[in-house]
């Protein structure tokens, strides 16, 4: 066994992206400054080194056209990465994710798969206002057809990348453009558990269910929540399709309060469908209400103090999870 | 079929446009005999010449993708007209289990990366098809096939731009039948010379008369051996749609006047006439070929109208690899929930 290593969100995408890519020649990476430039956010520099221009193609800003490629290329033969630079921009492409690479498998009877994977990412942290900012994850998770990941952790970019890269159908992952410089150690062994969910503080009193960034603040939230007595569980969903409702309905029958966190606005959501899960789920086991702490049904704003307003911080956690225990 | 000598190439012409008009007029029988899975039928007649001249240079390892108008072009390149037809009455012997139909017609082994019912849809995944052509280092040439209201949508352009910048071997056919459901192209374009598009992109662009089989093979022949050597082209070729939209549409936005005029540019005609005056064929051996198409498309309705329909089993299947986390039936999930 070597040494644990720190890594980098980053750099352990950027690994996983060159293990793979060493294990499978079939696979290559379609995107805007994917090649040259190494990617917006730097996860893809200098594989065009080391795999060279044919296997990192870098695409005209045509978002539409290339992620139809990657469908194409995906039906013939390849296993393509196309990498949006942004979630935001995904409106311009979503025709070829909806109704092209997540419907061809059904709609011709199970001939064809699509194995293609669009890595972006999302969410605010560094005031790109309106249009760089957004969690689009509902829209993904809201399409059949489609898998989708979100990792929070340094070694869940790793892992669930790499699995993310073997799988038959069209998958989507979405990093966090918050958590790229976040370090970790990084087990590259560690089994990818692909769709389960994971308890990654264990609690008594109350659930916090949530993925990607917000994990990092429910578990700061969690923390401080503890020294006042009060043991939350947190639950990191890490994909959300296919998505674990074992994990968060078995927590919540243990603690009998739900509280749902997400970066993602509030109406027709990820945490409406999660809450939805419980009260059918865990209906039973539920003392109070399922809450949920989740972003605000607005345009994210740029200044940067109005930016951390309209998504839940570690401090709107706690308050939410006092209240939510009547303290 | 390009290679062969001229007499057979133009018998071959004849045949393959005669099963195509052949196939569509027993669709739209279908349909009014209320066989057909929905009304969203399509028919490519006037348009044969298109499908046949194209496909006529593909084969093993190529492939396409085809508009909402795709029977014919799939027809030609080699399909079961049996198993097109099923597809069609939404049988589970059809070519995607009864589960895609008419709009939504694809085959893995003959290279159908499906036709589309979202205009311009398919078109850029011959941009990916081609960029595997490259990696694998074959001579396939991936194909889209498309509408002239189809030559309006963005991704078109994406798609045309990519296939030059990268020298893919890519060719675009905008079948130019006039007319986006209602509207003419004059309404719809500025500018319809669609082939100067392409040149603007440094594609190689051409134009074809759709109303003759032979001209169209020709010119689309020296654009796919030029894509398969990577020069990536555009051809636009012009016929009339013959009848609706759609199976359900009279057509009310034109007059008797044009369509009695737009279908004179009939290839099937023409070809039967170049054989008998070339002597290639006698009236007589032209009609032998008739009846041999119309006992084969005959048939091909007698096959889908015996298919069975797909088992409700079907339903949540194919929505992701067979083993993998399937959806929940919403009962199911009810049932769950109340037993609690
Ligand atoms: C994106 C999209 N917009 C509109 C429609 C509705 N629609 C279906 S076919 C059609 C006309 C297409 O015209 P063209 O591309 O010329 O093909 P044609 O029907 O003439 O073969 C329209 C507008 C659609 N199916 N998809
Ligand atoms: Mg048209």
């Amino acid at each position: 066994m070597s040494e644990p290593i720190e890594f980098t969100y980053r750099d352990a995408l950027r690994l996983a992206l060159r293990d793979a890519m060493t294990a499978d020649s079939s696979i290559i990476v379609i995107g805007e400054e994917v090649g040259l430039y190494g990617g917006a956010y730097g996860v893809t520099k200098g594989l065009i080194d080391d795999f060279g221009p044919e296997r990192l193609i870098d695409t005209p800003i045509s978002e539409a056209g290339l992620v139809g490629a990657a469908v194409g290329a995906a039906m013939t033969g390849l296993r393509p990465v196309a990498e949006l630079m942004y979630v935001d921009f995904i409106g311009l492409a979503m025709d070829q994710i909806a109704n092209q690479a997540a419907k061809i498998r059904y709609m011709f009877g199970g001939q064809i798969g699509v194995p293609m994977l669009l890595r972006t990412q999302g969410g605010t942290g560094r005031s790109g206002a309106a249009q760089h900012s957004q969690s689009l994850e509902a829209w993904i998770m809201h399409t059949p057809g489609l898998r989708l990941a979100m990792p929070a952790t340094v070694t869940d970019a790793y892992v669930l990348l790499r699995h993310a890269l073997t799988l038959p159908d069209p998958t989507v992952f979405i990093e966090h453009k918050a958590l790229y410089t976040q370090k970790g150690i990084l087990d590259r062994e560690q089994p990818a558990d692909w769709g389960q969910a994971k308890v990654l503080r264990a609690g008594s009193d109350l659930t916090i269910v949530t993925y990607s960034r917000m994990v990092h603040f429910a578990l700061e939230a969690a923390g401080s929540l503890a020294d006042d007595g009060i043991d939350a569980e947190v639950i990191d969903l890490r994909t959300l399709n296919p998505l674990d409702r074992e994990t968060i309905v078995a927590s919540v029958a243990k603690t009998g309060r739900a509280l749902v966190v997400t970066e993602d606005t509030l109406t027709a959501g990820v945490s409406a469908e999660i809450a939805a899960i419980l009260q059918e789920e865990a209906f039973d086991w539920l003392e109070e209400p399922v809450i949920r702490l989740a972003g605000e049904d607005i345009p994210i704003p740029v200044a940067p103090e109005l930016e951390a307003g309209s998504i839940p911080s570690p401090a709107r956690i706690i308050s939410t999870a006092r209240k939510l225990m009547r303290r | 079929m390009n290679d062969a000598p001229r007499n057979s190439r133009s018998t071959e012409y004849y045949r393959q446009l005669l099963r195509v008009r052949t196939f569509e007029e027993r669709v739209g029988e279908l349909f009014v005999r209320g066989g057909t899975a929905g009304s969203m039928l399509h028919l490519s007649i006037g348009e044969e010449a298109a499908a046949v001249g194209v496909t006529a240079h593909m084969g093993d390892g190529d492939s396409f993708t085809t508009h909402h108008r795709g029977h014919g072009i799939f027809l030609a390149r080699g399909a079961d007209p049996n198993r097109m037809m099923a597809e069609i009455a939404g049988a589970e012997s059809g070519y995607c289990a009864g589960k895609g139909g008419s709009m939504h017609i694809a085959d893995r082994e003959l290279g159908h990366l499906g036709a589309n019912a979202i205009v311009g849809g398919g078109i850029p995944a011959v941009i990916g098809a081609g960029l595997s052509a490259r990696h694998f280092k074959s001579n396939a040439v991936s194909v889209a096939f498309f509408g002239d209201g189809a030559a309006q949508q963005g991704v078109l352009y994406e798609s045309m731009n990519m296939a030059a910048l990268w020298s893919l071997p890519c060719l675009f056919v905008c079948i130019n039948n006039q007319y986006g459901m209602g509207t003419k192209i004059d309404r719809s374009a500025a500018r319809t010379e669609f082939e100067d598009r392409a040149t603007a992109f440094g594609l190689r662009g051409a134009r074809a008369d759709g109303g003759d089989v032979e001209k169209v093979a020709e010119v689309a022949g020296e654009l796919i051996e030029a894509a398969r050597a990577g020069a990536a082209g555009f051809l636009v070729v012009d016929c009339y749609r013959f009848h609706g939209h759609a199976r359900m549409d009279k057509s009310p936005y034109r007059d008797d006047a044009e369509e009695t005029e737009g279908r004179k540019t009939d290839p099937l005609a023409l070809q039967r006439r170049r054989l008998i005056e070339d002597a290639l064929l006698s009236e007589s051996q032209c009609d032998e070929i008739a009846e041999s198409v119309t006992e084969e498309m005959d048939a091909a309705v007698d096959f889908a109208i015996k298919g069975r329909q797909p088992a409700q089993d079907a339903l949540f299947q194919d929505v992701y690899a067979p083993g993998q986390p399937a959806p929940e039936p919403v009962d199911q999930r009810i049932a769950k929930v109340l037993a609690e």
